[in-house]
C-alpha cells in the first residue's frame, strides 16, 4: 500500500524541484536587466577609444522622403484595457508617419560601414525609453553598445517589456507598477531590435545598437544630421520598419557637409 | 468532469496562441510576482487576461487530476486503471512544467510544440479514465450486445480504429507544429494553395502547412472508413454508432474551421475553437477504439452488474 504514496511522493518532489529550478532562472533573466560598469563594449576593450578632431569633423545631412500614397494612420484598439482606452483614445498607429511634402519619420539612419578599427567611448548618460499612454516614446531610437538603456512605465497599467534581440540576449520582463524603472544594456551591435509589449499587441518599438555615435531617426520633416564624423568614406543606411533598407555612399572631406537624400516608394 | 475541464484547458490554451499572449506574463510559477490565485482580477488586461485564465484553468485541472489519481489509488481494484491515474497526474505535471519552460524560455518552438502535443495525451488519459470507470464499460455494453461470441470481436475494426487514432494525434502534431512556428497562414486560400491543388513553390512553412492540409485529407478518409465500417457492421451496438456519427459530425466542423481559420486570417475564436474540436475529434476516436477493443479486456471487473443480470439484458434483447 505504501507504494502509491511513493510514486506520488517522486511525481511530486520531481515537479516541485524543476518548478523551483525553472523559478532560479526567472531570477537569472531578471539579473540582466540592472548595468554595471564592466559592461563594456565588446570588441573595445583593447582599443583606446577614438579621438575625433573637431576643427577637421564633417557631417552628413540629409532628408527621407516617400512617394506613392501613404497608407493612412490606423486608430489603435484599445478596449482591450480600460486604462489605456482612457489614457489614451486617440492613439493611431505609428508606422508610418508621413508628412504632407512626403517627408518620413521614424527612420534610423547611421553609418553602416567606413569606421574602420575605430572604437568610442560609451556614453554613461542613459537613453530612455518610456511606456507612456500605452505606447512606446520614442517608437524608433539608437543606442551605443553597453550604453544604459533605462525603460520607464509611466502608465497605471501593467507593461511587459519584450526585446526580441537576436545577436544580443532576449529579454522580457514585467512592470506591473506605475513609475517602475529597469536598465539595460547590450553587449552586440544590432540592427534593428524589435521592442513589444505582449499585454498590449500593438505597442512596438524598435532599438538600433551600434559600436560608435553616428545615428540619428528622423523626425516628421523627415531630416537627418549625422555630425562629427571623421573626414572619409561612408556607407549610410536608411531603416524603414516596414518600408527595409536604402543605402548610400559618401566621401566627406575636412569640415565638409555632405547632402543625401533617401526615397522610399510605396 | 476532469476530462471536460480538460477540453476546457486545451481551448484556453488555444486563445494564448491565438492572441499572442504567451509572454504577455513573464514570470512563473507566479504572476507579475502575485502567487497565481492571488493576482488581482481588475489587473487582467489584454494578453494577460488570456495567459493568466490559462495558469488558473491548468491549475484548477491539475488540482482535479491529483484528486483523481488518490481516487483511483483508494477505490479502483484494477490495477491499470490505477496506473492510468498516475500517468494522467505525471503527465499534467509535465505539461505544468513546460508550461512554465516555454514562458522563462520565450516560446522556443520545440517546448511549445511537446506542451501542445502533451496536452493531447492529457486529455486522452482523462478521457480513458473516465470511459473504463464508467458504468457501461464495467458491465461491458451487455444490454447492446447481440449474444453471439463471433460478432463481438471485429479485428478489421480494431485495427482500422487504432490506425485512425494515431493518425488524428500525428494531424494534431502537425497542426502544432504550424501554429507555433507561425505557418498558419503560409498557405493564405482555401481550398486551392496558391490557386493550385499541389503549392507552386515551396518553403520550410508552406511544408508544414500542406502537411496538415494533406493529413487532414488522409484523416477524413480514415474517419469516413472506420464510422462507415461501425455503421455497417455494427449497426446494432450503440457504443459504437454514437462515437462513430459523432466522429463525422466533428471532423466535419473541424473542416470547416479549419478553412475559416485561413479565411479570417486566424480570428483568434475560430482558430482556438479548430484547436478544441480537433482534442475532441482525437478522444471521441479514442473511446471508439477502446469500445472496439472492449472484449479484450474481457470480464475483469463487473461490479455494477451481475454475470446473471447481464444475460437478462441480454435474453431480453433477442426476445425484442
Amino acid at each position: 500500500m505504501r507504494r502509491p504514496f511513493y510514486l506520488l511522493f517522486c511525481i511530486l518532489s520531481c515537479a516541485t524541484s524543476v518548478a523551483l529550478a525553472a523559478c532560479r532562472g526567472g531570477n537569472q533573466t531578471q539579473q540582466t536587466a540592472p548595468p554595471t560598469q564592466s559592461a563594456a563594449p565588446a570588441g573595445t576593450g583593447a582599443a583606446a577609444p577614438t579621438t575625433v578632431d573637431a576643427a577637421t569633423a564633417a557631417t552628413v545631412t540629409g532628408k527621407v522622403t516617400f512617394t506613392g500614397t501613404p497608407p493612412p494612420a490606423q486608430q489603435v484598439k484599445l478596449s482591450s484595457d480600460p486604462y489605456c482606452e482612457k489614457a489614451n483614445p486617440g492613439l493611431k498607429t505609428e508606422t508610418e508617419v508621413v508628412g504632407s511634402d512626403g517627408s518620413i519619420g521614424n527612420v534610423f539612419v547611421y553609418v553602416k560601414d567606413g569606421l574602420g578599427n575605430r572604437a568610442f567611448p560609451t556614453p554613461s548618460e542613459p537613453v530612455v525609453l518610456d511606456q507612456k499612454g500605452c505606447h512606446y516614446t520614442p517608437h524608433v531610437m539608437g543606442i551605443q553598445i553597453g550604453q544604459p538603456l533605462q525603460i520607464v512605465n509611466s502608465d497605471d497599467t501593467l507593461h511587459n517589456v519584450h526585446g526580441l534581440a537576436k545577436s544580443n540576449k532576449e529579454f522580457n520582463q514585467g512592470q506591473p507598477i506605475q513609475g517602475m524603472k529597469m536598465t539595460h544594456t547590450f553587449s552586440t551591435k544590432e540592427v534593428m531590435i524589435p521592442f513589444k509589449c505582449d499585454v498590449h499587441g500593438w505597442m512596438n518599438a524598435w532599438i538600433g545598437v551600434l559600436d560608435h555615435p553616428y545615428y540619428a531617426v528622423t523626425s516628421t520633416d523627415g531630416t537627418f544630421s549625422l555630425k562629427g564624423l571623421p573626414p572619409g568614406t561612408y556607407t549610410i543606411e536608411a531603416w524603414h520598419e516596414k518600408l527595409g533598407t536604402q543605402t548610400q555612399t559618401v566621401t566627406v572631406g575636412e569640415k565638409e557637409t555632405k547632402n543625401l537624400a533617401f526615397t522610399f516608394k510605396a | 468532469m476532469v476530462a471536460a475541464s480538460t477540453a476546457v484547458l486545451i481551448f484556453a490554451g488555444g486563445l494564448v496562441t491565438s492572441t499572442g499572449s504567451g509572454l504577455s506574463v513573464p514570470d512563473w510559477p507566479n504572476t507579475y510576482g502575485w502567487f497565481i490565485w492571488a493576482f488581482p482580477l481588475s489587473k487582467m488586461v489584454g494578453g494577460i487576461f488570456y495567459e493568466h485564465l490559462h495558469r488558473l484553468v491548468a491549475s484548477t485541472v491539475g488540482l482535479l487530476i491529483v484528486v483523481l489519481a488518490i481516487w483511483l489509488w483508494r477505490a479502483e481494484p484494477r490495477p491499470w486503471v490505477r496506473r492510468l491515474g498516475y500517468l494522467a497526474l505525471a503527465a499534467v505535471v509535465t505539461q505544468g512544467i513546460l508550461g512554465g519552460i516555454t514562458v522563462l524560455w520565450y516560446l522556443p518552438d520545440a517546448v511549445s510544440i511537446a506542451h501542445a502535443s502533451l496536452a493531447q495525451i492529457v486529455f486522452c488519459l482523462t478521457t480513458t479514465i473516465a470511459l473504463v470507470t464508467s458504468r457501461g464499460w464495467r458491465r461491458g455494453y451487455a444490454e447492446s450486445r447481440i449474444p453471439n461470441p463471433e460478432s463481438r470481436q471485429d479485428t478489421t475494426l480494431e485495427r482500422i480504429a487504432i490506425i485512425t487514432t494515431i493518425a488524428i494525434y500525428i494531424q494534431i502534431v502537425i497542426g502544432a507544429t504550424m501554429r507555433h512556428t507561425g505557418a498558419g497562414l503560409a498557405i493564405p486560400d482555401f481550398p486551392l494553395a496558391f490557386g493550385h491543388v499541389i503549392p507552386t513553390h515551396w518553403d520550410p512553412k508552406i511544408a508544414i502547412h500542406f502537411a496538415h492540409r494533406a493529413g487532414a485529407a488522409a484523416v477524413t478518409l480514415l474517419i469516413a472508413a472506420t464510422s462507415g465500417h461501425v455503421l455497417y457492421h455494427h449497426r446494432r451496438s450503440r457504443e459504437l454508432v454514437r462515437p462513430a456519427i459523432l466522429l463525422l459530425v466533428l471532423v466535419a466542423l473541424q473542416i470547416t474551421l479549419g478553412a475559416l481559420t485561413v479565411l479570417s486570417q486566424k480570428q483568434f475564436i475560430i482558430n482556438s475553437l479548430h484547436v478544441v474540436n480537433g482534442a475532441l475529434v482525437l478522444v471521441t476516436s479514442l473511446v471508439l477504439t477502446l469500445r472496439s477493443h472492449r472484449e479484450r479486456f474481457g470480464g475483469e471487473l463487473v461490479p455494477a452488474i451481475s454475470n446473471s443480470a447481464a444475460r437478462t439484458l441480454r435474453v431480453r434483447e433477442v426476445r425484442a
